[in-house]
């Protein structure tokens, strides 16, 4: 029911606000095509900004990946996490999710497909995927769109918050299943 | 962010060559380069197209209108930011996108705010405490709904997907209002930017 529910928001929430917008406008004689148009025009700019932003975390991130040293980490942390009766399978999870979106999402997808729905492992690492962002990239785009560098105590909260989550996902996962 | 940078990539390399990886993440140098710009360049139609939206929609007052309505919570959040900023409107349609999961249109609107908050700071090459305000609320991904894991435990026969939901929600929110919290308490001990321009 209330996933139905959801599913008619998502589905109609970007036609309606379209539609609101345009109309509102038109109703407010704003030059609906002009406006457009001189809006959209900042479009390649902001995305071209951004790219040596996204150079240099993406290629950082990617060399990390590929070192291995996610696995080695994973290793280590395995036995203390074990005492939270966390999963080792999961840990790679908490990693990479702060990291790259893509990575924890093909993390999550081979964690499911091999474990199957019924272990605990698929639903701690779903609530994990699902309630988190990727803090590197969002940084680099947001703050690369206006040429900042020193990001003063933003990486910092941002880390910290995703730590607490990741703490909150194990600690509700362990309570609900 | 000089030491996190340095450290990333130093440790890759050492880890790598102790991993005998090392072909692997040289490699990961040149395709992550060209993922970068993949990543951007996908990201051009769309925000022409939003921020084409947001134009319109701050010419006929519809984001003055969503300002006003959020006002209570975005003077407490961004207490630097003059009321009738456009910021304010484009931070609380950036939010209200991320919530119902159009990802889409929220990170060009959240880059329109950026370039209104940055207008505002006194030092255009260091993050404004609203800066990292805004960004807080958008590295701790609010979500009502995560679409994409349900699709995923869809595929795999999962039997009731949705009562994953729920706890997502639960710890969601309680990332979200983690990070602003912390934000708020950095903003008091951290050390103020300094004046120029």
């Amino acid at each position: 029911m209330f996933h139905t529910f959801m599913n008619v928001i998502s589905l109609w929430a970007l036609p309606v606000i379209i539609i609101l917008i345009l109309t509102v406008g038109l109703f407010k004689k704003v030059p609906l095509y002009e406006t457009f148009t001189d809006g959209a025009k900042d479009g390649f700019h902001v995305a071209v900004n951004i790219i040596p932003y996204l150079v240099a975390i993406i290629v950082a991130i990617s060399m990390l990946r590929a070192s291995g040293i996610i696995e080695i980490a994973s290793q280590i942390l395995a036995p203390a996490l074990n005492l939270f009766n966390v999963p080792a399978d999961t840990i790679p999870v908490m990693i990479v999710r702060s990291l790259s979106g893509s990575a924890a999402l093909g993390v999550f997808s081979d964690i499911a497909h091999t474990l199957g729905p019924d272990d605990y492992a698929t639903k701690l690492a779903a609530i994990m995927v699902g309630s988190s962002e990727t803090t590197f990239y969002v940084l680099a785009v947001y703050f690369g769109s206006v040429k900042i560098s020193k990001l003063r105590y933003a990486l910092i909260v941002g880390l910290i918050a995703d730590f607490i989550g990741i703490v909150a996902a194990i600690s509700v996962c362990n309570l609900m299943f | 962010m000089n030491y996190i940078f340095y450290f990333l990539i130093v440790i890759s390399i050492i880890a790598g060559a102790i991993n005998g990886k090392l072909t692997d993440v040289v490699n990961a140098i040149l395709s992550g380069a060209e993922l970068s710009v993949k990543v951007a360049f996908s990201l051009i139609g769309i925000m022409a197209f939003w921020l084409g939206m947001m134009k319109i929609a701050e010419k006929s007052g519809v984001i003055e209108i969503i300002a006003k309505i959020i006002k209570p919570v975005t003077k407490r959040l961004f207490n630097e930011i003059p009321e009738d900023s456009p910021a304010i409107g484009d931070i609380a349609m950036n939010f209200s996108a991320n919530a119902i999961g159009l990802a889409n249109a929220a990170t060009p609107i959240g880059l329109k705010a950026m370039e209104e908050l940055q207008k505002l700071n006194k030092d255009k090459k260091s993050a404004s405490n609203a800066m990292c305000m805004l960004l807080a609320m958008n590295t701790a991904g609010f979500q009502l709904i995560p679409a994409t894991v349900i699709a995923v435990l869809i595929g795999i026969g999962y039997k009731n997907p949705t009562e994953i939901i729920a706890p997502t929600l639960l710890v969601t929110s309680i990332t979200f209002l983690s990070a602003v919290t912390l934000s708020k308490i950095f903003e008091k001990f951290w050390e103020p930017q300094k004046e120029n321009d």
